[in-house]
């Protein structure tokens, strides 16, 4: 779009996550959203018949659909769907060796500070550039166990006999407007399948990047676990500036069957144009557990609630939740615990910090319906403010019938105390230093859950955001 | 929705729930300010015009406005002098009070005072510091009489400058302006207090509401006004003369002047198969403080809209709420302590003990709104279910604003915990008493945060035959 020589001085690079190289798309469905649209995508795709009436039945019940504006923000209104673009590629079949990737794409990688050998030492890497899947090495041991990690159209076309069955069953296209905008247009993401009994090892990961300005990007995940098998799968988002507002509209889907285990990371740092609407749910089967883990930094409104279907006995959800909402930003998230058999349980914690004026939402809800016994949950949401003018929200909603339960809820907000920076001054940090300190140590005994290399990431880019808020 | 089945053209065509029944009287306006009728006139409008509540609704999430099957009502008719004399048997409250008013499908049966007055019944007095045109102000007898408690209707002819300042200014915006408008349009009982500067009311006066008549529809008003470092108590009971299916829609509303005192309690016991609506606002000064206890005993359906407007420094209030639904009573609360000014404090602790098929939806917001910095706020509710097939919803809410808050909310709902019962029963007390205790217990601490004996052995007795009809 603009110059065509992407020299590394051509990139603009204020800060981390702040630059963009140059496009270039062979495929483009234009902008808006039609029928065409539509028919272009699966034709690119190259769609067997039941994914194309798939797709435009989504598409008839996003237009039926309306915005949740009555309980949701207004800033909603703001979404202008006929000015984005719902389709992209450059066309590229995924890459089985790192050595085959563009170069412009190793050094977005480069920026992230993520280093080739690294990438490289990873198992499973599958990089996502726009809403392909540019490059892909699931390591040999994974496919030697039987793994199946795929793309989404990829997965579809060669294995339906195991994707069909639950594709759009966890999230159904009329579930919300967005998952039946997700369910026309989706394009990218992983499909992944572990046989019974198989433990994987390294965790499966997958970094997205939009870089196309006025691009929405519509992954749809789909991560089924069969009986006693584990995976941890993980997914991390920056996205270079743009001067106008970007969609991105999600859907992840999970199945644990009996006894399997499934946690799911996510690490959202999209640039603060970015509407980022995204549905998440998993189903877990006897004895299974899914747990969400998820963190937000990024985006102008972020609305994500990860939920958990139990609908086997002795079934476990857990989400845990990390949100930083910055002046201009929304973060409404929460947590979805939806309990549909016996002796389940739940546990949700959800932290978030607002600095400038940010404001961190926090949504829930819990249900446990008659019949069912021994279902618990446990929800704490804690909410810390910086500055004088941030703004934090808790809405939960708690349904219980019957009196074989229990469910706990508590919230609170606080601020770091004037006392607490002192102490540190006093002991020499800066004011900055201090309450940086004390921001991580809120939310320290989350970060801890998550693996190694997010919870580095994670205080780096908490560290890069409370920048200039003190002081 | 009083016509069958409108067609899409009739509703375009006709106000959608016009309901000739519920029209005011013309001539009960005969003798009124001007203002008054202004503003009734405007309110019938209102109610017309409003819509009813829909399922979309947040404020009547879990809940529904069906449930008020308000277009069955009828206003209640006179009473004859028969029900008014059975009213005025049954009105028994407390032994000391300053004063007493019993109401009859919205007509005064008797206006007594404990303390010496003249042969006509009690004879409230005022002091110099309330706005003149009162008839008693040459009665003054002592300090502790030094206020104004007149029966609705009076207190229109004779304090229309205090009413025209007061009446309903708070909107109610917690789901019922339908309602809240209806209750304007018909207004003509209950007690409007008035409370001079430094006037201590010892006793709490006791206002007795009853209704009678098959879908009779009755509209209790409460008024308290105090001036500064005033403290008075009032109680509002509302009732069924008989076992019928009848309704009420009471608006009380209290302004608390710096440094004053109010206790407010509503103790709902209507039949079982009523419908009662309980819709208040308090607004508390500089330093003032206010307590309100809700309690719900009676009714199919029991709701009450409680909002406490802090809008002094130093302001306290305290929401209480007590509720005990058996069979298939549904009791449902939304309450809002919205924090305007700086170094306020509020306190919110609503119990519910649930039996058999019942039903409870909680909804509470605190809302902390810019600049009301050092803000403490908290909110908590309890729910204790005593039956598989009970029912609680709980949506506890924050809404911060300002810096150095203090908030914290809790929801819980659980059963009767089997190691105080182990307790109790290896003590001799038998399972049904035991459960019996714990429940009064867990009650009970509601009740006495009041720190009041007399009004806590007249609630206990209340709740004692609440549990006596149970069994």
């Amino acid at each position: 779009m603009t110059a065509e020589t992407p020299d590394i001085s051509d990139i603009r690079a204020d800060s981390v996550g702040d630059f963009r190289f140059p496009e270039q798309h062979k495929y483009d469905a234009g902008m808006g959203l039609s029928e065409k649209t539509v028919d272009y995508i699966s034709g690119v795709k190259n769609d067997d018949p039941w994914v194309r009436d798939f797709r435009k039945h989504g598409l008839k019940t996003f237009l039926e659909k309306p915005m949740p504006t009555h309980w949701a923000t207004k800033d909603l209104e703001n979404i202008h769907f006929d000015q984005f673009r719902y389709y992209l590629s450059d066309g590229q079949k995924p890459k089985r060796s790192w050595d085959d990737v563009p170069d412009d794409i190793k050094r977005t990688f480069d920026r992230l500070g993520i280093p080739e050998q690294e990438r490289k030492f990873l198992a499973g890497v599958e990089a996502q550039y726009d809403s392909e899947a540019a490059y892909s090495n699931v390591k040999k041991v994974v496919e030697e166990q039987g793994v199946i990690f795929l793309n989404s159209s990829e997965a579809l076309q060669k294995h339906p006999e195991i994707f069909r069955k639950w594709f759009g069953k966890v999230i159904p296209t009329g579930d919300n407007k967005f998952s039946a905008l997700n369910s026309a247009v989706f394009s990218g993401g992983s499909f992944i399948y572990i046989p019974p009994g198989v433990k994987v090892k390294h965790p499966l990961q997958a970094y997205f990047r939009i870089n196309s300005e006025q691009f929405g990007q519509f992954e749809r995940t789909l991560i089924i676990a069969d009986e006693g098998a584990e995976v941890m799968y993980m997914e991390g988002c920056t996205a270079p500036k743009f001067e106008t507002a970007t969609l991105h509209s999600a859907v992840v889907e999970l199945v644990a069957m009996k006894g399997a285990k499934i946690q799911y990371v996510t690490v959202q740092n999209w640039s603060s144009n970015v509407f980022n609407l995204v549905t998440k749910r998993g189903l877990a089967h006897e004895e299974a557990e899914i747990k969400w883990i998820d963190c937000n930094i990024g985006s102008r409104l972020t609305m994500k609630y990860p939920g958990v279907i139990m609908k086997g006995r002795k079934a476990r959800g857990e989400v845990i939740s990390i949100a930083l909402a910055n002046t201009g930003q929304h973060q409404d998230t929460g947590a979805k615990m939806v309990h549909a058999a016996d002796e389940t349980t739940s546990n949700i914690i959800s932290k978030s910090i607002s600095i400038g004026k940010g404001r961190a939402t926090y949504r829930g809800l819990v249900h446990i319906p008659k019949h069912l016994k021994g279902c618990k949950n446990n929800t704490e949401c804690d909410a810390l403010l910086i500055n004088s003018s941030s703004r934090t929200d808790t809405y939960p909603a708690i349904n219980v019938r019957g009196n074989k339960h229990a469910t706990q809820h508590e919230a609170s907000v606080s601020q770091v105390s004037a006392e607490q920076i002192f102490y540190m001054q006093q002991r020499g940090l800066s004011e900055a230093e201090a309450m940086s300190l004390s921001v991580n140590g809120f939310i320290n005994d989350l970060v801890r859950e998550f693996p190694m290399e997010y919870s580095v990431e994670l205080k780096r880019l908490i560290d890069l955001e409370m920048e200039g808020s003190v002081g | 929705m009083s016509v069958a089945a409108p067609t899409a053209e009739s509703i375009v065509d006709q106000p959608l729930f016009a309901q000739p029944q519920l029209m005011p009287q013309a001539n009960r306006l005969n003798g009124a300010p001007a203002w008054f009728q202004q503003r009734t006139a405007a309110a019938w409008d209102e109610f017309q015009s409003l819509p009813v509540p829909g399922n979309k609704d947040e404020h009547w999430r879990y809940s529904s406005a069906k449930k008020l099957a308000f277009e069955t009502f009828q206003i209640a008719a006179n009473p004859s002098e028969a029900d008014k004399q059975e009213a005025i048997a049954r009105s028994k409250g407390l032994t000391e009070y300053a004063a007493k008013l019993v109401f009859v499908n919205d007509c005064l049966a008797s206006n007594t005072g404990i303390l010496p007055v003249g042969p006509a019944g009690f004879q409230p007095v005022v002091s110099s510091d309330v706005p003149a045109g009162s008839p008693h102000n040459t009665q003054a007898t002592g300090l502790c009489h030094n206020f104004i408690c007149l029966p609705f209707e009076d207190a229109l002819r004779t304090q229309g400058d205090v009413l025209e300042q007061y009446l309903m200014k708070r909107k109610a915006e917690l789901g019922s302006a339908k309602f809240a408008a209806l209750h304007l349009a018909h207004v003509r009982a209950g007690a409007v207090v008035l409370v001079p500067k430094n006037v201590v009311i010892e006793h709490p006066i006791e206002v007795f509401h009853w209704v009678t008549g098959e879908n009779a529809v009755i509209f209790p008003h409460t008024l308290i006004v105090t001036g500064d470092h005033a403290q008075v108590t009032v109680v509002d009971h509302h009732g069924s003369l008989r076992d019928e299916s009848c309704a009420s829609i009471a608006v009380a509303d209290f302004v608390a002047g710096p440094g004053s005192r109010i206790t407010y309690i509503s103790a709902q016991e209507m039949s079982l198969s009523s419908r009662a609506l309980h819709i208040s606002s308090t607004t508390v000064g500089r330093d003032a403080s206010v307590k309100a206890l809700q309690l719900h005993l009676g009714a199919a359906f029991s709701r009450n809209e409680t909002v406490s407007d802090l809008i002094g420094e130093g302001a306290r209030s305290e929401m209480l709420g007590v509720s005990l639904p058996f069979g298939e009573q549904c009791v449902d609360m939304r309450t809002l302590q919205n924090h305007i000014a700086p170094r306020t404090f509020s306190d919110l602790l609503y119990k519910n003990a649930l039996y058999d098929k019942s039903k409870t939806v909680f909804a509470g917001l605190i809302q902390v709104e810019e600049g009301a910095h050092y803000t403490d706020a908290y909110q908590k509710c309890r729910n204790l279910l005593n039956s598989e097939e009970a029912e609680a919803a709980s949506m506890p809410g924050l809404e911060i604003n300002a810096d150095q808050v203090k908030c914290s909310h809790g929801a819980t709902s659980a059963p009767i915990s089997e190691d105080e019962l182990f307790y109790l029963k290896a003590r001799g007390i038998p399972d049904n008493e035991a459960r019996k205790l714990i429940a009064t217990g867990f009650i009970e601490d509601t009740i006495a945060k009041l720190e009041n004996q007399t009004l806590m052995v007249d609630l206990d007795h209340r709740i004692e035959a609440k549990f006596a009809a149970m069994i």
